[in-house]
């Protein structure tokens, strides 16, 4: 998938979740990048989820089939590695996801990959593997919940999450 | 809950029906030779179900005719679910159930059509019963089959199955898949936040009820070949792995603390062993666990996701899932991880196979073209014919007897927030026909169907 493409799949995916959840500002500071905005800026109290959500982005998507983090996701992960070096104590499960077109076994061991993969992104920015762990829903937990092509690019995800 | 195998406490053949041949006995060593030793022929199967009349067992009173009527009704689904049986239409019959329980008119029965015909008699004995029926061929007018059932009432159920299968094997010549069980996972809520829960129910839907509480999520049950023990995934502490579910306890344990999430369990034929999938670092790779030691021992290894596992029913090959070659394909080894063969050639991703329990095929969920197929093929990957098709399917398990599968059919979302999206438990002959939804109090996803309980 090029990228191109794969960044305007980002793109959807921001406008899509913010529709998705019931809050009233729209996710700030994020760019291209997805997330949710969960709290209006100010409320955020930091090294939280929330303001790892609102400032940094809290997800990285990827290309169908794929558990590789492309280079215009790569730099999400890069700031939450920033992030997480501000915030020593915080430690995070990072989620792997993926979309509902597939069987549940493989999407399991598919999601463990990708979160394997946002993982090492994380590590190789510095970030300890003692503060990070890793964990699937497969197909289980999508994010959108319909069932287009916008909504399983949402759900082809690595989720890293404040524990 | 009952031990399944325990529950018939005595059962006995019924000699000398009504004055004509018929020892129990006698019938299974000599049955005619329209029937016997039938091997269930694919291709005839939809052409020409077997029709037979299905009077309601007769009763001495009030409460055994209607304990009587009950059976009946049972036996009566599960011929016409199978397919392979057609029920007369009860308005047709001419003797009266009472007069046929005593003798029946052959005559009465052949000219309304029925090849076969089933009659019985219920007896209620304080909380017991004692269940009586025989089975008849209408043109040779002979006994096929005779056999009384005393059990605890309250498992009339289950008599009622046991019957179901004597008869299916009788007039078929194979084994029946009746007096069975399916565990699931009954799911609930919304599909960001759904409540996944095991649940088991006859295979006909009755006795539903739930065994873990949806704290954690639970996922693909898999039946031990004892029927009492179940193996399944549990999301348990976040920590996703296998656990083992004990139907007579209702106690859960994990496997053992393997590293890494530990998926897709199944067990082996001689019930010792539990195969699954391990994902550490960035592959999956089958392995296997034995039982009593609870040791591990590494199948595959090296390049992609292998998942799903399933063993042959004489335990020498384990078949599997893996997007080594670049997607998902069906591959088979030996027992021991050795001798990998690619079975899988067809056109799209092959996934979840499971190896039939007679051993001479392999049901499998094909994508391909934005949809979902179930299908079967031989082991060898030839032969493959794909049995129902739609947006979205998975997951196939045979019954014991391999000629039928149930498998979870899923609907396509029609908005955003999902409405429209379904999960339901369906059934279907092996040669592509009779396909029913199964109905569950809740959606439902992952069945499994357990081996024959009493046998």
């Amino acid at each position: 998938m090029n990228t191109k493409l794969l960044g305007a799949l980002a793109a959807a995916a921001l406008l899509s979740a913010c529709a998705s959840e019931d809050t009233s500002g729209a996710a700030t500071g994020a760019g291209a990048t997805g997330g949710t905005g969960m709290m209006g800026a100010g409320a955020v109290r930091p090294g939280s989820q929330e303001d790892l959500v609102a400032n940094v982005g809290d997800r990285v998507f990827f290309a169908l089939d794929s558990s590789s983090v492309g280079a215009d996701q790569r730099p999400t992960l890069e700031r939450q590695a920033s992030w997480l070096a501000q915030y020593p104590q915080v430690q995070v499960a990072v989620e792997g996801h993926a979309d509902e077109r597939g069987t549940r076994e493989y999407n399991l061991a598919l999601g463990q990959r990708r979160a394997n993969a946002a993982r090492d992104v994380l590590v190789a920015s510095g970030v300890s593997s003692a503060r990070l762990s890793t964990i699937s829903y497969g197909k289980d937990r999508p994010a959108a919940l319909g069932s287009s092509e916008d909504a399983w690019a949402q759900n082809r995800r690595a989720v890293t999450v404040v524990r | 809950m009952n031990q399944p195998n325990l529950l018939l406490s005595r059962r006995v053949a019924l000699l000398g029906g009504a004055g004509l041949l018929g020892a129990s006995s006698l019938a299974r060593a000599q049955a005619p030779a329209a029937t016997a030793g039938q091997v269930i022929d694919i291709n005839r199967a939809r052409t020409d179900p077997i029709p037979i009349a299905l009077p309601n067992f007769a009763g001495s009173s009030p409460d055994a005719q209607r304990l009587g009527q009950n059976i009946t009704q049972v036996i009566t689904n599960n011929l016409r679910n199978s397919g392979l049986f057609r029920p007369v239409a009860r308005e047709a019959y001419i003797q009266t159930p009472e007069a046929a329980a005593g003798a029946p008119r052959f005559q009465d029965w052949r000219v309304i059509g029925a090849q076969a015909l089933v009659t019985g008699r219920a007896e209620p004995q304080g909380d017991r019963a004692r269940i009586e029926f025989r089975l008849w061929e209408v043109n040779s007018e002979q006994q096929l089959q005779g056999t009384a059932y005393t059990a605890a009432a309250n498992n009339w159920r289950q008599i009622a199955h046991v019957i179901s299968d004597v008869i299916y094997e009788r007039m078929l010549g194979e084994k029946g898949y009746f007096d069975t069980r399916i565990v699931y996972v009954a799911e609930s809520g919304p599909r960001d936040r759904r409540t996944r829960r095991l649940a088991i129910m006859d295979q006909d839907g009755e006795n539903n009820r739930f065994l873990t509480d949806g704290t954690f999520q639970a996922l693909t049950p898999r039946f031990h070949p004892n029927a009492r023990q179940i193996a399944f995934m549990s999301y348990n502490n976040n920590q996703p792995r296998v656990y083992l579910f004990d139907l007579n306890s209702g106690r859960q344990e994990v496997l053992g603390n393997f590293q890494g999430m530990t998926l897709s369990p199944r067990f082996s034929p001689d019930g010792r062993s539990v195969v699954l999938s391990s994902a550490r670092g960035g592959d999956a790779n089958i392995f296997v666990v034995d039982l009593a030691s609870r040791r591990e021992r590494q199948l595959t290894s090296g390049g992609g996701l292998d998942v799903s596992p399933s063993y042959s029913p004489d335990g020498s090959q384990i078949v599997f899932n893996s997007d080594r070659g670049g997607d998902q394909q069906i591959y088979v080894m030996d027992a021991n991880g050795g001798g990998v063969r690619r079975i899988s050639f067809g056109n799209g991703r092959y996934a979840t196979p499971v190896w039939s329990p007679r051993g001479d095929l392999i049901a499998f969920t094909r994508m391909g073209g934005g949809r979902f197929g179930i299908g079967v093929m031989r082991p060898d990957g030839s032969g493959e014919r794909i049995l129902s098709e739609g947006w979205s399917m998975e997951g196939p398990s045979f019954a014991p007897n391999g000629r039928v599968l149930t498998f979870y059919r899923e609907t396509r979302a029609r908005d955003s927030r999902g409405g429209g999206y379904s999960a339901r438990l369906a059934m279907i002959d092996i040669a592509g026909f009779n396909e029913r939804q199964v109905i569950t109090p809740t959606d439902a996803t992952d069945p499994s169907w357990s081996p024959l309980l009493s046998s």
